[in-house]
């Protein structure tokens, strides 16, 4: 008896002797980090810096990618610089793995940035996830904001329930870039543009025949290119019958003639031979391969693609190619049959956050003020190769001069809108696995059965309809 | 009483000694199975309302289980890709070990490494050769061009059979080493006593070499079955599960609903069937072997 009361006693007290050692060892390192704290710092008097944590995607393009130049330059004209340092903390990961790591990230104090970029369609869920913090008594004080100068139909897009969560910094459109020279071949004088989806199918046939050397089109279709998948190829697609992704009573469509026929036009493009081969476009490097490989080279005819492509091609761009703006074309993406509206665009973006775990909120916020600021964003957006939110840079003559930016632009006016709502980024993963099986060879009502499920599991089946 | 004070020091030198080893026990491997299968039990999830707000679901996340088409072909190609990695492993393994034994031992200890290569590298790298033979303008479309064959896209035409290849070369050696040590015990005068009755080389085979390692054979194929079961991170590199779901085991499957559909209460609910997946195995071969 004694022995086991006295096993018990020694047993305990490692195990105390233990925890209170973690115990203390947390609370000096949360010290530490909270010590960083700026406001902190001018109380008491010391000279320590206090260092804010950026994280941005990039795709291994290290000090030439456009969010880098775009922060650092904002950093060297930064009044704030000397009592701030910057922890640049990019993720360079596909796009599906990107957000999968940051909602890791913002889930502890330890861990999660300061100031983040957040694509407009996972607001919603990390919103509700608890994630971000409310930012509308912040922008309070950022005059260019309340003032009108940001579009307000974007701001709409990074605003629940009448709070701000996110600062936009880009806006898109999407279409079919081409090249002229190859389209030319083919029997077509520029400007192309297609009326139909049987317009694009015959082009891409006529530019099969007549260079039988190159791709006719590429466009994402794997579950590496995460939402780009789904964004840039199935609904640009689906969208042009003039279905959307939900009814209007916000209920899913898991079965439906348009979803069909989208997925017949991929099959047609990828069993044809229209497509580039599958190696080259399931994997998340696609767009890189695609423009410094194919597209640049004349060995690709046409790119179902963002209006960021473009942004490549310039001097200081990850693919420049002098001349570009007179050897390429930018079309509109037309409807299936050339029904009304007649051409369509999905329209997304990008913007600023501050995690609500972030541990220098104030000064993070000062930040991207200054990231936002006329001239810096200027330049941002240019090398970037996005659609700006302010108005005043739209008017600005070295953005407006780009090559094929009005025509982008312009797109907007009719844009359509991804569904603002916490589920959409997870139905947006079984959207790409479909489209990944339908263009390997899975057939479309097999695949469509398999998206109804996934889609069911994800929203419950109150909240899915067939057509 | 001397008896006594001894038997309490030791007691006492016992405790200390096993605390830390009970400590890690439970922190990191205790308390993370019960809460992975508390975990299967709710609705949590990266973001949205499962990652605010964790709430128990009781067996919902099970009963979806049963009627997703997803988690029936992660299972058939579970088994298939299992099934066909434990033949291919098998079978060429103990060929090897076969026709290396009775071999001099500069022949084992020149052939040998060759095989056992593709088993000490660690699994990515093994993927990544694999990926480098398979691919559009890998290896072996190389091959097939230099004699006119045309190009084949192994990886995204014949995905399931290109991944278990890569298993069966990363795996094979394992089982080559099993066997072989096993083939070395054979005692030579029951074959010598076969052939002199006027058994054949495959009736001796069938008959006296076969029957003698059996227990190996249990015991490779349960090893062999457990590590296929939890391969991951081969076929993660690749194919990603794809193209489509056309390589989507349950490692894959788990992962894909844990963190890139962020549903990680579904996650866990697939890796618990995956244990009890290996449990089964386990029962199974361990019966074979006691019988």
């Amino acid at each position: 008896m004694f022995r086991r009361i006295m096993r018990f006693i020694l047993v305990s007290t490692m195990i105390l002797s233990l925890t209170a050692c973690g115990g203390n060892s947390l609370d000096s390192s949360s010290k530490s980090e909270s010590g960083g704290d700026v406001s902190s710092d001018k109380n008491d008097g010391s000279k320590e810096k206090s260092v804010i944590t950026i994280t941005y995607r990039e795709d291994g393009q290290g000090e030439k990618a456009p969010n880098y130049t775009w922060i650092k330059n904002a950093y060297e004209t930064w009044d704030m610089k000397d009592q701030v340092e910057l922890d640049l903390a990019p993720i360079s990961a596909s796009e599906g793995d990107y957000f999968a790591k940051v909602a890791l990230q913002l889930q502890s104090p330890k861990t999660a940035p300061d100031l983040l970029t957040e694509d407009s369609f996972q607001l919603s869920a990390d919103v509700e996830a608890g994630y971000l913090t409310d930012i509308s008594d912040y922008v309070k004080d950022f005059p260019d904001f309340q003032d009108g100068k940001f579009y307000e139909k974007i701001i709409d897009g990074y605003t629940i329930d009448g709070r701000v969560y996110a600062i936009p910094y880009s806006a898109d459109t999407r279409g079919l870039w081409y090249n002229r020279e190859l389209l030319d071949k083919a029997g077509y004088s520029y400007p192309w543009q297609p009326n139909s989806w049987n317009d694009i199918l015959e082009a891409l046939a006529a530019i099969k025949e007549t260079s039988p050397d190159v791709f006719p089109i590429w466009m994402n279709a794997g579950v590496a290119t995460g939402e780009g998948t789904t964004m840039q190829t199935y609904e640009m697609l689906l969208y042009g019958t003039g279905e959307k992704l939900q009814d209007e009573d916000g209920k899913y469509i898991i079965e439906s003639q348009a979803i069909l026929d989208t997925l017949n036009m991929l099959k047609t493009i990828f069993t044809e031979g229209y497509g580039p081969d599958l190696s080259l476009v399931l994997n998340g490097q696609t767009s890189n391969t695609l423009y410094s490989e194919y597209f640049t080279k004349g060995k690709t005819a046409i790119s179902l693609d963002g209006n960021w492509a473009v942004g490549r091609f310039n001097e200081d761009g990850m693919n420049p190619w002098p001349g570009y703006e007179d050897k390429i074309g930018f079309a509109a993406m037309p409807t299936q049959k050339g029904q009304e509206p007649g051409f369509i665009t999905m329209s997304g973006g990008w913007g600023w956050a501050i995690p609500e775990n972030a541990d220098n909120k104030d000064v993070a916020f000062q930040f991207m003020k200054h990231l936002m600021s006329y001239d810096l964003y200027l330049n941002g957006i240019c090398t970037k190769g996005n659609i700006t939110v302010r108005k005043d840079i739209a008017e600005d003559e070295k953005y407006a001069n780009q090559p094929f930016y009005s025509k982008a632009s312009s797109l907007l006016d009719g844009a359509y809108f991804r569904p603002k709502e916490a589920k959409y980024a997870q139905v947006s993963t079984a959207i790409q696995t479909m489209v990944e099986s339908v263009v390997t060879g899975t057939s479309p009502e097999d695949a469509i059965a398999t998206y109804g499920s996934d889609v069911i599991r994800m929203v419950g089946e109150e909240n899915v309809v067939r057509k | 009483m001397i008896r006594e004070s001894r038997g309490l020091g030791d007691e006492l030198k016992k405790s200390v000694l096993l605390t830390p080893a009970v400590l890690v026990l439970i922190l990191f491997f205790l308390i993370p199975i019960f809460l992975t299968v508390y975990y299967s039990f709710t609705n949590l999830a990266l973001n949205g309302e499962g990652a605010r707000n964790v709430q128990f679901i009781g067996l919902e996340n099970y009963s979806r289980m049963m009627t997703d088409p997803n988690m029936i072909n992660s299972i058939v190609t579970t088994l298939i890709f299992l099934v066909g990695s434990l033949i291919g492993q098998q079978i060429l393994g103990f060929f090897i070990a076969l026709m290396m034994k009775g071999k001099n031992s500069r022949f084992r200890s020149i052939i040998g490494p060759f095989f056992l290569a593709g088993w000490i590298m660690p699994e990515v790298v093994v993927a990544l050769c694999s990926f480098a033979f398979f691919d559009r303008s890998g290896t072996l479309n190389a091959i097939l061009q230099s004699i006119n064959i045309p190009m084949v896209e192994w990886l995204y035409k014949y995905p399931l059979l290109s991944v278990i290849i890569a298993n069966v070369w990363h795996g094979m050696a394992f089982s080559m080493i099993n066997f072989q040590s096993a083939l070395d015990n054979v005692p030579g005068d029951i074959e010598e006593a076969a052939r002199v009755d006027g058994a054949n080389y495959w009736q001796r085979l069938f008959y006296i070499i076969i029957p003698q390692i059996k227990n190996t054979i249990a015991t490779n194929t349960m090893l062999n079955t457990l590590s296929t079961l939890g391969v991951f991170g081969l076929i993660y590199t690749m194919t990603g599960g794809g193209p489509g779901v056309a390589t989507q085991v349950l490692p894959i499957f788990m992962y894909k609903q844990a963190f890139v559909s962020f549903q990680l209460g579904y996650g866990t609910a697939i890796s618990m069937v995956l244990l009890v997946l290996g449990l089964i195995f386990s029962i199974l071969y361990a019966r074979i072997v006691e019988d």
